[in-house]
């Protein structure tokens, strides 16, 4: 299966990110079909019938997000997931600066199933320029009278914002990034309630990802059959995948959900150098590693990946060759999550310190005697113990990997590695 | 004090209003950018006149400020430069392009230059691994890095600081393409979209 553009239209059409342009490839026709001949109930009931799943992590089913916000309830806030540092995610970064019009008109369209009137676009800190992008697109579209009060004269009205964050990789789950919205430290929030119900200043919200939304208004011009016709089943639709590390051509690659990782690879030019694959993490830092011998095949979809034990999360993989060492690998992810940990509870703040200093001593080859298997109590007592999914997210990488390559922690510690789980 | 008040005026409004009524600490990231600017990092007075504006406590601004890791409470460079050598562009050899960087800034990771102009940091994922090595100066991106386009970059920003421009948030001399006066960003930044300036 080759590639299929639904989202990074802007690879066939060039300057899509200008309104002029967005507009005459059929842009906001679909947010002014739906506020003017379509109930909010019947856009809520399209998205379900897609099967359009969230694109930033979880997979949650859309439609049935949006129809558990409350209709009597108001305010309602959409609130646009453009966070994005999982390490080795960089496809909503594309989607913004290139075609940042099929994001306004997605979220405004959501905006209108639940009732919503403001839309708040979250950008990481680090996206100073996408919010420079995004800002200039929000203003074009409201001049032009695509966005705004009473849009077409239906009574209607929708504005959008676009609001920054300031460094923090907590921030892109979705109770951290309220709080971090309404001006408060970005820290996870217990669930629930959740967000649908009482989110943002405590109204209904719903939160979405970047190229979640950006699938809206092509899922309304073209129809729930034709979005379920591509992709599989459970995983209707594209996804883009990041695709990078030890390949010849890194980059965004979006192809139909349920292609398999061997085209993937060849779409990005196969491992480089010539060199033979060693492991894939599908999921950025966050998920469990994946040996080549577990690649051939592999569909690139939610249940197909989870099948294997790791998850496809947002589809960032980041391919390693036969020279790398996976010790190494753990050392970088666990100086990640000990940097990003928001320190609220113990077992993520503690454990992520003691991991990183473990696996920086292993790594060296400085480790003591039992290093390798202190990193396995260490990760024994955060999995399934901490207030959010970041800690569980940390564990994932150093646990796999102690797992699978067992050879790589004995290579550099003194120690006698666990015996391999597989 | 009235550092930022004076200084941001407008950008403070525009800020604000962002926010619905009454939920005006929405803001207090967006300030904190401005006032970084303004006072050249968070200092007490710069925390006060955030809380003094946005009507919050001190003492939760202050925390916001230390949460972030875009937030400088002791003075830094006016070109921040934040270059990735997270995992994936580690892979690409941004361990090995780091000490290149270094010894061409006149400063280790962590510090800020003899000459005050750059403050170095190693981040983490900046979401353009597939460009690797790279960096942002002053959350601008710049990509595809080597030794010659780097001397380029820094000769250019050397002589744009030396024109002594207005102080912009994020940190202090504006991303460079925005810098007054200045010419669109380098080769090294293929995003090619002209910033509106506004930022944060
Ligand atoms: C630690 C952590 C980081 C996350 N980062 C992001 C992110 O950067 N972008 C994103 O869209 N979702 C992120 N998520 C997932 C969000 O919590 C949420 O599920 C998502 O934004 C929902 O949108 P979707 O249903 O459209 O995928 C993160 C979750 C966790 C636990
Ligand atoms: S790892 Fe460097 S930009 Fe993603």
């Amino acid at each position: 299966m080759p590639e299929q553009h639904v989202v990074l239209r802007n690879r066939e059409i060039p300057g899509l990110a200008r309104l002029d342009v967005y507009v005459a490839h059929g842009g906001y026709a679909q947010l002014k079909r739906a506020v003017t001949e379509m109930q909010p109930a019947e856009v809520i009931d399209l998205v379900k019938a897609s099967g359009l799943r969230g694109r930033g992590g979880a997979g949650f089913p859309t439609g049935l997000k949006w129809s558990f916000v409350p209709r009597d309830l108001y305010p309602k806030y959409i609130v646009v997931n453009n966070d994005e540092s999982e390490p080795g995610t960089f496809k909503d970064h594309e989607i913004t600066l290139e075609n940042p019009h099929q994001v306004i008109e997605g979220a405004a369209i959501a905006a209108y199933a639940v009732g919503a009137e403001t839309v708040f676009i979250y950008c990481r800190g680090e996206f100073w320029q996408e919010m420079d992008v995004l800002r200039a697109a929000v203003a074009e579209a409201r001049a032009a009278g695509h966005i705004g009060p009473n849009l077409h004269g239906s009574g209607y009205g929708v504005e959008v914002q676009v609001s920054p964050g300031a460094g923090a990789y907590i921030c892109g789950e979705e109770t951290a990034l309220l709080s971090s919205l309404e001006g408060e430290l970005g820290q996870p929030r217990l669930k629930p309630p959740f967000p649908a119900v009482a989110g943002l200043y405590a109204k209904p919200t719903v939160v979405n990802n970047t190229e979640t939304l950006a699938n809206v208004p092509a899922i309304l011009e073209h129809g729930a059959d034709w979005f379920k016709s591509i992709g599989t089943e459970k995983s209707p639709g594209t996804k883009i995948c990041c695709v990078s590390g030890h390949v010849e051509r890194p980059g965004n690659y979006e192809i139909p959900l349920g292609t398999s990782w061997d085209e993937l690879l060849a779409m990005a030019g196969g491992v480089w150098k010539g060199r033979r694959l060693k492991a894939v993490l599908p999921a950025g830092a966050s998920a469990p590693v994946l040996a080549a011998e577990q690649m051939p095949g592999l569909a690139l979809d939610w249940e197909s990946v989870a099948a294997t034990g790791s998850i496809l999360g947002s589809a960032s993989f980041i391919v390693m060759d036969e020279t790398v060492n996976m010790a190494w690998v753990a050392k970088k992810t666990i100086a990640f999550f000990k940097h990003e940990s928001c320190g609220k509870c113990s077992p993520c703040r503690e454990g992520t310190w003691w991991l990183k200093h473990l696996t920086a001593r292993i790594a060296a080859g400085e480790a003591g005697p039992d290093d390798v298997a202190l990193v396995t109590q260490v990760v024994d007592q955060m999995e399934g113990k901490c207030f959010c999914p970041l800690g569980e997210f940390a564990q994932s990488v150093p646990r796999s990997t102690i797992e699978r390559f067992a050879a790589d922690y004995a290579e550099r510690s003194a120690a006698p590695a666990p015996a391999a789980a597989d | 004090m009235d550092t930022l008040q004076r200084r941001f005026p407008e950008e403070i409004k525009a800020a604000v209003a962002r926010y619905p009524a009454g939920r005006q600490a929405s803001a207090v990231i967006s300030l904190l950018y401005l006032a970084q600017a303004a006072y050249g990092q968070l200092d007490k007075d710069a925390i006060d006149e955030v809380a003094s504006v946005l009507e919050m406590d001190p003492t939760q601004v202050r925390g916001v400020a230390g949460f972030y890791s875009l937030f400088f409470e002791r003075p830094h460079g006016g070109y921040v430069v934040q270059y990735c050598n997270d995992l994936p562009c580690a892979l690409r050899g941004a361990e090995d392009f780091l000490p290149v960087l270094e010894e061409k800034l006149g400063c280790k990771a962590g510090e800020t230059s003899a000459d005050g102009l750059f403050t170095l940091e190693c981040v983490m994922c900046l979401a353009a691994c597939d460009r690797a090595p790279m960096m942002q100066v002053n959350l601008e991106y710049f990509h595809d890095l080597d030794a010659a386009t780097l001397d380029g970059l820094l000769a250019e920003l050397r002589a744009r600081a030396a024109e002594d421009p207005p102080r912009r948030a994020p940190f202090g001399f504006g991303p460079p393409s925005e810098m007054a006066g200045a010419a669109p960003a380098t080769g090294a930044n293929p995003a090619g979209s002209g910033p509106t300036g506004q930022g944060g």
